[in-house]
This record gives structure tokens, C-alpha cells and sequence, in this order.
């Protein structure tokens, strides 16, 4: 797989080089695509290799992001490293909590369960006093990323955040390979192909369910924390169910069961988002054309990308 | 005699109106080949069902090791020794033949969440898949998908795949069922080594090969347990004969397999 490689060596240099370009608007846009790509990857455990598609996945980002507006001092900065994991802990409670619940229910029913536990999510920010109601909250300072007095970076400084942002996103994706090529990964693999079997074969399949619902969570509620720490706002819509079905969208462009398909969806969702807008105000239609276009005419999505192009050849092993 | 290893007491299961298992008790023993005999439809794979955890029972009690396990999940029943395969195939198609004995194993490994650890580096769970796929005559396809692999060969897995997971009970859904001759020869083979050591339940048409590794047979009809006993036995009986076979062609394998095979059995057809 030396192609393969030499693909993403290469975006990775692109990636590193995109705020050398000197441009504000595009480095703040480019890593606000690479917080939905960490989102994109964390619900690609669920969707792509466990095979629980869920349509509630934006609860665990507007976890991670209310708790950095509901943690962080009103005239302090926070501290970046405790409210991030104090973030990820709590979208992963939160949702060891909704997944034992939800794990206990297949197919279509799982989709709706899911949207309704997010849908009371919404309700409890919107409508009550914990999450200051509609309007959101804004986060007057940046976290901090001071240890012990030193400062590495300043994620005020929008070159400095990006730099932040790609380092997290490689780390996410760095973990989710390794957790794939573990015993874990396997096992739900398994899952996703033949849960019935794994049962008979001595699999305890609703932990496992769980447990891939627990850190698709945890790392989705990191997602959330990164893009409330970059806009310095948050508001009930982050649990919207458009939110879910968003990221649900850009696995299903990139091509589920790869997670370098759910960044290249998320970067291919957001360029067509912005290049309609600048088109037209009703940039929503052809924007939903081109989506139905895609998955119509490149089913496995954008991953499935080069093996179409490369002449056809005769099937491999499947090697997991 | 040996303490039965599983064994179940008036074992009864109904679908709506259906009884399709009505007061069942047999013993399964380490080291006895136990053959369930009976035509389509009488409940042999509903049993094993319940033996199994895959469908919970009406009433009744399933025992093993004189434990009460009626209420235990498939899951559970596995990782105490009892293994079984399906009638139907039940595989991963998209992974490997060797991945699917692999997976198997690894349901044995001891530590299961070290989530850093590398799932193929484990060896005593490549070497039971090894195992396994040898003993089941596969190692030649072991980096096949199972989807692309023959008739014959997922049937083999599917055996594989229950040795694999290394257990003391097998239950067997008609394991020979789409086996060409030779494999079905080898796996006839297989069965006889497997029988020293292991409690198994045996549901078979292929009356050659019943008659070959079975110690004990249980003829069953409409749900119902007609007759159990010693091969002997069964063959004398007039009531298996009367009932299963419909005539009087002869005692069940006298002939050969397919004389003896019960109407509308279908043959080996899965
Ligand atoms: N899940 C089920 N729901 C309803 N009826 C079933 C189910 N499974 C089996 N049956 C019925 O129970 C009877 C016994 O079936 P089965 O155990 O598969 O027989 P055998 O394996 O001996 O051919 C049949 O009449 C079958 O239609
Ligand atoms: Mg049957």
C-alpha cells in the first residue's frame, strides 16, 4: 500500500502548509474542517466498524463544548488541559450513561433512540437553567495552555490554534488505528459483520457495543470542546439533530470503515458549503444536489476513490 | 458411567401454538457421541437452540455440570465449554477464513480491553486458529474471505470456528449438510477423533456417518423423544422405524445413507 501512503504523507504536508499561505480567513476555516474531521472519525468507530449508525452523535460535541463554557471562569482564561479532559471525561460518562440504554436496541431503532437521547440533551440546554437557555454562552477567554508558568502556545493566535488543532487530529487518528488493530478493534469488526456469531462465540457483545459507544463519545466530546474553545461560543444548537446528521453526511462522502474517508468527507462537506455560498443565497439546493450526486454515483465514498481509479483487480484477502 | 456433563429435564418449547420441544431430558457425557435422529421438523435444531442460550426455553431446566444455566446467555454458555454450529452458516464473510478461527479464539483470551495491544500478535490464539483450520481441512484457504469460499469449504469453517473456540460440549447442527464426499469423509474422521474428549451432541441425516461415531441416538418426532438408546437399539426398533422412516424399508443404515435418509430430508442440502 505505498500509493496509499504517499496519498497521505502528501495531504499531510498540504495540511502542515496552509498557514504559510498568510491567510486568516483560511487557516481559521481549514481548522474548523479539521475539528469536524475529529468528530467525522469519532462517529466512523460507531457507524464504519461497529456498525451502530447513530443519528445522535452531536449530544457528546455539545457536551464537550458546554463544558468548557460551563467550567471556565468568567474573568480567567481556563485551563486548557484540565477543561480538555474534563471534556472528553464527561462526553464519555455522558455517554457510558445514554449507551447502556441504547446498546440494547438494533437497526432502525438504535437511529431513533439515539436522536431522542440527543433531542433531551437539546432540551436540557435550551430549556433550562443549566445551559443559560437559547442564546448559548460565550466563552470570554481562550483555555490556556500554560503549565507550571511556561506557555507553549496561545490559541488566540489563530496559526498557533491550527497548529493545536492538526496535532490533535493526528493524534485521534493515531489512537483509533491502534485501538482498530487491538483485540477490541477486531471484536467489533465482528460486530458489525456478524454480532449474531460473535454472541454464539462467547463475545460479551453488548459491552462491546458500549465500549465503542463510550469512546466514540468521549472523542466526539473532544471534537466539541475544540470547536467551543475556537469560536469562544456555544448554544443549544450544537445538540441539534441536524448536527448528527451533518457528520452523519460527511462519514457517508468520505466512505465509512476508513477514517481517513471521514476527514476527506468533512473537508469536501465544508468546501461545497462554501463554495454554494458564495454562489448564491439559496445555496442549500445545489448544495444537497451535489450531495445526492456523490453518493449516488461514488456509493463507497471518496475513500473508495482510488481503488476505481486504479484498474480493476482481482480481489484480495481481506486483511483487518 | 460417567456424570453427565449437560444435561437437560423436561425441556419443553413452544412457538404460539406450536410445541416444537416437549419434556426433553437427555445426558450429554464427556467422551459419548450423542446422535439426534428425527425427519425435518422436529425440533433437533430448536434443542440445540436451547441448549445453546440462542432461544430462551418454555419451561424446563438445562443443567451443566449439575449447574442450573436455564437462564444464561448465549455468550455466557459459550465461555463455560459449550460450543455449537449452525445449520445454516453462520460466518464472517467479509474476513478471512483464518480471521474468522482467529476472532474465535481470541473470545478465549484472558484480556480482553488491552487496547494497545496487537489483536494478530496473541500466539496461542493464532495457533488454536491454525489449529482449528487444519483440523477442519482448510489450510489451504486460510487467507480466502470466507464469502468467496465454496459450499463445502464455509461448512468446514463453520466446524472450524467452533473448535477454534476450544470447547468441552460441542453441539453440532447437522455438520456434513453440503459437504461434497471427501469432505465429508474428513470430517466424519474428524468427528470420531473429537469424541474422547468431548460431550457432543450430534444432529445428522447421514445415517453412514451416525452410525459410524455415534455412542448413544435419540430418535426424536414432533418434538418429542421417541427413543433413546445404543445404536443396537435403534436399529432393532420397530417403533423408530414405524415412525421415522414412514415404512418398513429396514432398520435405519442398513442399506447405506441415502436408502436410510427420512423422507423429504433433502439430502445434504443445507
Ligand atoms: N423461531 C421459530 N419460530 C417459530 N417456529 C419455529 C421457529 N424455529 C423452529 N420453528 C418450528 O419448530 C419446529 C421444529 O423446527 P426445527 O427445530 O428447526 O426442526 P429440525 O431441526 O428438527 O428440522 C418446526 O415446525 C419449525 O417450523
Ligand atoms: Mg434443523
Amino acid at each position: 500500500m505505498n500509493r496509499k501512503r504517499l496519498t497521505l504523507a502528501l495531504s499531510l504536508l498540504l495540511l502542515a502548509a496552509v498557514p504559510l499561505a498568510g491567510s486568516a480567513y483560511y487557516t481559521e476555516l481549514v481548522t474548523k474542517v479539521m475539528i469536524l474531521a475529529i468528530f467525522a472519525m469519532s462517529l466512523d468507530l460507531l457507524v464504519g466498524y461497529t456498525g451502530l449508525v447513530s443519528l445522535g452523535h452531536a449530544a457528546s460535541y455539545g457536551i464537550g463544548a458546554y463544558t468548557l463554557a460551563l467550567a471556565a471562569p468568567r474573568y480567567d482564561p481556563a485551563s486548557l488541559w484540565v477543561t480538555l479532559a474534563e471534556a472528553v471525561l464527561a462526553a464519555g460518562l455522558a455517554s457510558l450513561a445514554v449507551g447502556f440504554f441504547v446498546v440494547r436496541v438494533k437497526g432502525v431503532y438504535f437511529l431513533m433512540v439515539t436522536l431522542a437521547f440527543a433531542q433531551m440533551f437539546h432540551f436540557l440546554f435550551h430549556d433550562t437553567d443549566l445551559g443559560r437557555g437559547s442564546d448559548g454562552i460565550s466563552i470570554s477567554f481562550r483555555p490556556d495552555a500554560s503549565v507550571r508558568g511556561f506557555t507553549p502556545f496561545d490559541l488566540g493566535n489563530s496559526v498557533h490554534a491550527y497548529y493545536f488543532v492538526l496535532v490533535v487530529l493526528l493524534l485521534t487518528y493515531a489512537f483509533l488505528r491502534l485501538l482498530l488493530r487491538s483485540p477490541l478493534g477486531h471484536a467489533l469488526r465482528g460486530i458489525k459483520s456478524n454480532e449474531h456469531r460473535m454472541q454464539s462465540l462467547g463475545f460479551p457483545v453488548l459491552r462491546y457495543k458500549l465500549a465503542s459507544f463510550t469512546i466514540a463519545g468521549a472523542l466526539g466530546g473532544l471534537a466539541g470542546y475544540l470547536s467551543a474553545a475556537q469560536f469562544g461560543f456555544v448554544n443549544p444548537e450544537l445538540f441539534g439533530w441536524h448536527q448528527s446528521g451533518n457528520v452523519l453526511l460527511m462519514l457517508i462522502l468520505g466512505g465509512l470503515g476508513s477514517l481517513t474517508g471521514g476527514v476527506a468527507g468533512a473537508f469536501v462537506f465544508v468546501a461545497m458549503q462554501e463554495l454554494f455560498q458564495a454562489l448564491t443565497i439559496h445555496w442549500q439546493l445545489p448544495f444537497g444536489l451535489a450531495i445526492i450526486l456523490l453518493v449516488v454515483f461514488l456509493p463507497g465514498g471518496l475513500a473508495s476513490l482510488p481503488a476505481r481509479l486504479r484498474p480493476p483487480r482481482p480481489e484480495g484477502p481481506f486483511h483487518v | 458411567m460417567s456424570e453427565p456433563l449437560l444435561a437437560t429435564r423436561a425441556l419443553t418449547k413452544r412457538f404460539g401454538g406450536l410445541t416444537a420441544n416437549s419434556a426433553v431430558s437427555l445426558d450429554l457425557r464427556k467422551g459419548q457421541v450423542h446422535a439426534l435422529l428425527g425427519p425435518n421438523g422436529a425440533g433437533k435444531s430448536t434443542l440445540i437452540n436451547l441448549l445453546s442460550g440462542d432461544l430462551p426455553v418454555s419451561s424446563g431446566r438445562i443443567l451443566y455440570r449439575d449447574r442450573d444455566i436455564t437462564r444464561l446467555g448465549p455468550h455466557q454458555r459459550s465461555r463455560l465449554g459449550i460450543g455449537r454450529s449452525y445449520q445454516k452458516t453462520n460466518i464472517f464473510g467479509p474476513f478471512t477464513a483464518y480471521e474468522n478461527c482467529r476472532l474465535a479464539a481470541q473470545s478465549r483470551q484472558p484480556r480482553p480491553w488491552r487496547i494497545f495491544s496487537d489483536a494478530q500478535a496473541v500466539p496461542a490464539v493464532r495457533r488454536a486458529a491454525e489449529a482449528a483450520l487444519e483440523a477442519a481441512g482448510l489450510a489451504a484457504v486460510a487467507d480466502q474471505p470466507a464469502a468467496s469460499l465454496s459450499h463445502g469449504a464455509q461448512r468446514q469453517l463453520e466446524i472450524a470456528m467452533v473448535l477454534a473456540t476450544a470447547p468441552e460440549v460441542l453441539l453440532l447442527d447437522e455438520p456434513l449438510a453440503g459437504m461434497g464426499a471427501d469432505e465429508a469423509h474428513r470430517m466424519v474422521e474428524l468427528l470420531q477423533k473429537l469424541g474422547p474428549d468431548h460431550a457432543m451432541l450430534l444432529v445428522e441425516h447421514d445415517m453412514d456417518a451416525v452410525f459410524a461415531v455415534a455412542d448413544v441416538i435419540t430418535v426424536m418426532v414432533n418434538g418429542q423423544v421417541l427413543e433413546s438408546g445404543p445404536p443396537a437399539q435403534i436399529r432393532a426398533s420397530p417403533a423408530v422405524r414405524q415412525a421415522y422412516l414412514g415404512d418398513d424399508d429396514g432398520p435405519p443404515g442398513a442399506e447405506g445413507g441415502a436408502a436410510a435418509r427420512p423422507a423429504g430430508s433433502g439430502g445434504r442440502s443445507a
